[in-house]
């Protein structure tokens, strides 16, 4: 389902963080888009906190978990006594079960990028291509009621255009 | 940096996007030159499948060839990338805007690459499946985790798995920007490869700390994959030179020492053919030349204790193995060749300020020392294999064979194929890197200089 919402876009980061600040003082959430990345806060912008720090580890435990399953299970499976020595050696246990615990780690940190940038988004919804032309879209999502006050906020600091979607 | 042009966003569009958005004449032969040499190895590849290792020089004892001297050059050549784009990454160095991805992606097709050869090299690649991928399990017989050959594909899949999804994570935004510029089939592949990227402050945040998650992740493994690939060598005690202690730091020193050279080959190539000089300046060359001699002499360091530690106790085959590496002909030409290239011409050249400003001088020099790393492979693994047994009539000379040297010809045809392909397809140059520097580019007045501060946002 498309989003209701209000886009502004500004060709000067100036007018766009200006903006910013008014749309935060009269209340209303927005969201900023933009081609590159600038400065946390720069347009007032509130950016909700994300739990990416917990995917490495819960990662790393799999693959940590996988790997030792994976060469004890091996070498239990086919005991090759060598020189009266344990079965299971451990330095290449440890070997195979570090890169499988990098493994886990690394896939996981790519599953938690991917999940806690909300992507895939199968609909980009409201935007314009001139953002990644240096362009500065501020988003507001939300009721009928909302749009409207968020539009003429937009257009007072020097929105270039507004969008409706 | 101190040369930066101010450019706007559409100009670094403009200017970085334009070898995906139109194909000049060039690219097509470029495309068929590369292809067909690749084309030639790849029947090479096959003879040697339907032959056999036959094909190849080997003679016992020396039974590992180039295949596997140039295995492990592409591996140490994979390593820089990764490593260079990691640490410029963690320490957020102004400079490593232009080379991250650059470097990353070729990492990701040296590795491929090197990996293809330890199954050339079986003669019968096929066969692997029973001793390395997947298990057999209905006979019960399972790979023996004991076995540096078991040890090498887990670190290498693992490198290659991290390294190509480093890759993809970071183009991200630059997949937007392509699905914003194209139109058509192309505009809907990017829009699928882009995920329906939209740059929220969010999404910026999570970039950033994508690349040094990341970036912290995979350079422990990177120390660990050449690590490995030296213990190939070093569990083997009964080859004299293979086995000193200090086998690994050297091996993951000397990739680095070699890799870090090639992605100043590949800033050199991209600059000329894509006409980049405002994004891979003359002050990227200096920065990697100092980079590139602090890591020779590192190299020189571990290359010297491990001469030391063999000669050290006089034991007689050691001894004789290093004379034969050192005085005896071919290797004593290939060894002076080794030496020069890889260290004695490029480093005192380094020094020079104006050298390490000339992109040309900095292309060639950086070719010798891949040159001289190649040899070095082939110096420590020959001779030692040449002396493996201890009986005179087994010792034998090793001469590549055409077949050999055709598909190791092509390897490099392969990488250079796929980077090609690789810029045709996505920006070499990261946009949004180009960008962000921009953004936080500022001046400020020092009495009557005015200086660059970079802001960081941590």
């Amino acid at each position: 389902m498309a989003e209701r919402g209000v886009l502004g876009l500004f060709s000067d980061v100036e007018s766009a963080a200006n903006a910013g600040t008014a749309l935060r003082e009269a209340g209303i959430e927005f969201e900023v888009l933009s081609g590159s990345p600038y400065p946390e806060g720069a347009f007032s912008e509130h950016t909700p906190p994300h739990r990416l720090y917990v995917f490495p580890f819960l990662g790393a435990l799999c693959g940590f978990s996988v790997a030792i399953l994976l060469t004890a299970g091996t070498q239990l499976a086919y005991p090759l006594v060598t020189g009266g020595k344990p079965v299971l050696s451990i330095p290449p246990m440890a070997i195979i079960t570090y890169e499988g615990t990098m493994l886990g780690a690394i896939l996981f940190t790519v599953l938690g990028v991917v999940f806690e940038s909300r992507l895939p988004r199968p609909i980009v919804g409201l935007y314009d291509k001139r953002i990644t032309e240096g362009w500065i879209g501020l988003l507001v999502v939300g009721e009928e009621g909302l749009l409207g006050p968020a539009e003429r906020i937009l257009r007072q600091h020097g929105a270039v255009e507004v969008k409706r979607g | 940096m101190q040369e930066r042009k101010d450019l706007s966003d559409s100009q670094i569009n403009r200017d970085l996007l334009w070898p995906v958005l139109s194909t000049p004449l060039w690219f097509w032969g470029l495309l068929l030159g590369l292809g067909g040499v690749v084309a030639v190895a790849g029947g090479a590849v096959g003879w040697w499948m339907n032959r056999g290792p036959g094909v190849a020089g080997i003679n016992r004892p020396i039974m590992w060839e180039l295949l596997i001297i140039t295995f492990v050059f592409w591996v140490g050549i994979s390593h820089a990338g990764v490593m260079l784009s990691a640490i410029l990454r963690l320490t957020q160095a102004e400079w490593r805007r232009p080379m991250v991805r650059a470097a990353e992606v070729l990492t990701v097709f040296s590795l491929a690459t090197a990996a293809m050869f330890p199954l050339f090299h079986s003669g019968r690649p096929w066969r692997t499946m029973y001793w390395v991928f997947p298990y057999d399990f209905s006979r019960g017989i399972w790979p023996n985790v004991r076995s540096p050959l078991v040890w090498d594909p887990s670190a290498i899949f693992t490198y290659l798995t991290g390294s190509a999804l480093f890759v993809l994570i970071t183009l991200l935004p630059d997949l937007a920007v392509l699905r914003d510029r194209t139109t058509g089939i192309p505009h809907k592949i990017y829009s699928i490869l882009s995920l329906g990227w939209r740059g929220t402050p969010r999404q910026w945040k999570l970039q950033t700390l994508a690349g040094i998650l990341l970036s912290a992740l995979i350079l422990p493994v990177f120390v660990s994959v050449h690590s490995i690939v030296s213990w190939d060598f070093g569990m083997a005690i009964s080859v004299e030179g293979w086995h000193t202690t200090v086998f690994a730091p050297y091996f993951v020193i000397g990739a680095v020492h070699s890799g870090v050279a090639a992605v100043v080959t590949m800033m050199a190539v991209m600059r000329w053919l894509f006409r980049w000089e405002d994004y891979i300046r003359a002050e990227h060359f200096d920065a990697i030349g100092r980079l590139l001699i602090v890591v020779a002499l590192a190299w020189f360091f571990f290359f010297a204790l491990e001469f030391i530690f063999s000669l050290y106790l006089r034991e007689p085959q050691e001894v004789a193995m290093r004379q034969l590496q050192v005085f005896e002909w071919p290797f004593n030409m290939l060894f002076i060749l080794f030496i020069l290239t890889a260290f004695f011409i490029p480093v005192p050249l380094w020094l020079f300020r104006k050298v390490r400003r000339n992109v040309a001088l900095m292309f060639w020099t950086s070719i010798l020392v891949n040159i001289g790393m190649w040899l070095e492979r082939f110096l420590i693994i020959v001779p030692g294999l040449a002396r493996k047994q201890a009986f005179t009539f087994d010792w034998s000379a090793y001469r590549p064979s055409p077949i050999e040297m055709l598909i190791v010809i092509g390897s490099f045809a392969l990488v250079c194929l796929g980077l090609l392909v690789f810029s045709k397809i996505f920006p070499l140059v990261p946009v949004n890197e180009a960008k962000e520097g921009q953004v936080l580019k500022a001046d400020i007045q020092v009495g009557k200089r005015k200086v660059p501060a970079i802001v960081r946002e941590h």
